[in-house]
């Protein structure tokens, strides 16, 4: 028989953490500190709001680049979250999660060979959409020294003249960083400059500890070359929805709905109903889980501090991102053997890009109780091992 | 810092001062300022445990009375509900708008005893027109917590 399988398929890595995953599974009292969704319960108005679309019938399709009603309210929210205005007819998509809008977004935009920059460590999955898009992904090694935010000479070392698309992923998965203002307007100034678009994945844009987030797509000149990604999972702890959407100029968002439009429809139907109760009724629900999150992040923090592990803060997501190279270990043999010898689980940073080597992301999308545990645990490992050494 | 360190002890009035100054971002001595602050005041009314009585073998019957009362001049209602929560069985009185006057709940350790307050002490008072009371068959949810609730993280165990 002959080989089916797509080449390009083939040579993709698979995803990291899969390994982990398996030999947590098979352990009965591991505690995880390695999982990259919301604790919460998604809020209950919110829930209620779902089972209520069912009750009403409203099991259907809808229109391709989804409700009406859902399009306005992430307009009016991006007006008075981030000052952003666009247009709920044509310059927003609603789309099977973030995921999604990350996927058919490179799509729309590349031609093979075009070149896509994306600063690492970050979310796993825009290389691998970036190549079955038929780009070449440009990685950029972001340093822990500048708190692994993008700076102006990492961005310029990796323009070329086929660079088209700049991914700028913050609040940042895995490593907590966030860009401010006066980082954006650098980039900005680069990106019109040489006149590449941005593809901004703001899926965590609720959850900043340092002010409120800005996106990039807010500065001069830059909304009519940003494509914006965001979505519910994170803020309103909607992760099982798979609910999220793309903002764009409306050229491009023409050519994501003619994907969406044929490889998926429309988003789920119920999620969008519910959605929009989120963005009528969900700023308290969101105020009360970002100040949890910020406790933990604090207590974490803390922790890292009296037991003097290294770490820089980091003022988004809910993810900590410390440096474990003092024990002259990979992050995956520290995460094995934390795991193994604690039953704790921690994500190596080598799955969020190989620059992610000497450091290990632990998530706080998890309650005080279950962090204290967890900690208690982590101080006895790295107790043992300063002995050793 | 004040709203948000209410919420906390609202929920956990056990967590200590350090523990509580890390959360908030500020210092221990900020902290204890700021409590006995709020106690002074009396922001703070106490620190009390929510026990589930059901779960133990003691005896315990919980009324809700609704009360109609004839409001006093210069007084309004505050006379009324100060003879009636002066007695140490009742838990809660509440000034209600609607179709009554005065929520009471009432704690007892049997139907009879809450019967006999009802008949002898509330319904007594001269300016009480009539009472109704409720008992409490079941708690599923009190102050904000749901009673015999079983948490299981029902996450994958590790996602990107």
């Amino acid at each position: 028989m002959r080989n089916f399988l797509s080449q390009k398929v083939i040579d993709i890595k698979p995803s990291g953490i899969r390994k982990f995953f398996d030999i947590v599974s098979e352990m009965k009292d591991a505690i995880s500190l390695g999982v990259g969704e919301p604790d919460f319960d998604t809020p209950w108005h919110i829930r209620d709001e779902g089972i209520y679309a069912f009750e009403r019938g409203k099991t259907f399709y809808t229109s391709n680049a989804g409700l009406k009603e859902l399009r306005s309210e992430i307009s009016n929210y991006l007006k008075r979250e981030q000052e952003l205005q666009y247009n709920p007819d044509d310059e927003i998509l609603v789309t099977v999660g973030g995921s999604e809008a990350i996927d058919i977004g490179l799509r729309a935009v590349i031609n093979p060979g075009d070149e896509v920059i994306i600063p690492q460590p970050s979310y796993v999955s825009y290389e691998p959409c970036a190549v079955l898009a038929d780009a070449k992904p440009v990685i950029i090694n972001l340093k822990s020294e500048n708190e692994f935010r993008l700076t102006p000479e990492e961005l310029l070392n990796a323009i070329t003249n086929k660079t088209k698309v700049l991914i700028l992923p913050y609040p940042n998965n895995p490593t907590g960083a966030i860009m401010e203002k006066e980082d954006l307007e650098k980039i900005a100034k680069i990106v019109v400059e040489k006149d590449i678009l941005v593809m901004s994945d703001e899926i965590y844009s609720a959850l900043t500890y340092k002010g409120k987030h800005i996106s990039i797509a807010s500065l001069p000149g830059m909304k009519e070359r940003t494509i914006l990604i965001n979505g519910f999972s994170k803020a309103y702890a909607m992760t099982g929805w798979r609910l999220g959407y793309a903002c764009a100029p409306k050229d491009i968002i023409k050519q994501m709905t003619k994907i969406h439009q044929f490889a998926i429809m429309c988003a789920p139907t119920t999620s969008q109903y519910a959605a929009v109760e989120a963005l009528k009724n969900g700023d308290d629900d969101v105020k009360m889980m970002c100040q949890a999150y910020n406790q933990r992040r604090r207590y974490l923090l803390n922790e890292f501090r009296q037991m003097g592990l290294d770490c820089f803060e980091p003022y988004g997501a809910f993810y900590v991102f410390p440096c474990i190279k003092e024990f002259g270990m990979t992050s995956e043999e520290f995460a094995t053997r934390f795991l193994k010898e604690e039953k704790v689980a921690v994500v190596p940073g080598t799955a969020f890009g190989s620059c992610g080597e000497g450091f290990i992301r632990i998530s706080y999308a998890y309650s005080l109780d279950n962090l204290k545990l967890a900690i208690g645990r982590l101080k006895n490992f790295v107790n043992r091992l300063r002995k050793n050494v | 810092m004040k709203e948000e360190l209410l919420s906390i002890i609202e929920k956990n009035s056990r967590i200590d001062f350090s523990e509580l100054a890390v959360l908030l971002g500020v210092t221990e001595e900020a902290v204890l300022e700021e409590i006995s602050r709020l106690e002074k005041e009396g922001i703070i009314c106490g620190y009390h445990t929510l026990i589930n009585w059901e779960k133990t073998s003691i005896e315990k019957v919980t009324a809700l009375i609704e009360v109609k009362v004839t409001p006093q001049r210069g007084r309004g209602f505050d006379n009324m509900a100060e003879r009636i929560y002066n007695y140490p069985e009742v838990k809660a009185v509440y000034l209600i708008s609607g179709g009554y006057d005065l929520l009471v709940i009432l704690e007892e350790k049997t139907l009879k005893e809450i019967a006999n307050f009802v008949s002898d002490k509330l319904s007594t008072l001269d300016s009480v027109l009539s009472t109704a009371t409720h008992f409490i068959l079941k708690k599923y949810k009190d102050h904000g917590t749901i009673l015999n609730r079983e948490v299981k993280d029902e996450r994958e165990v590790i996602t990107p």
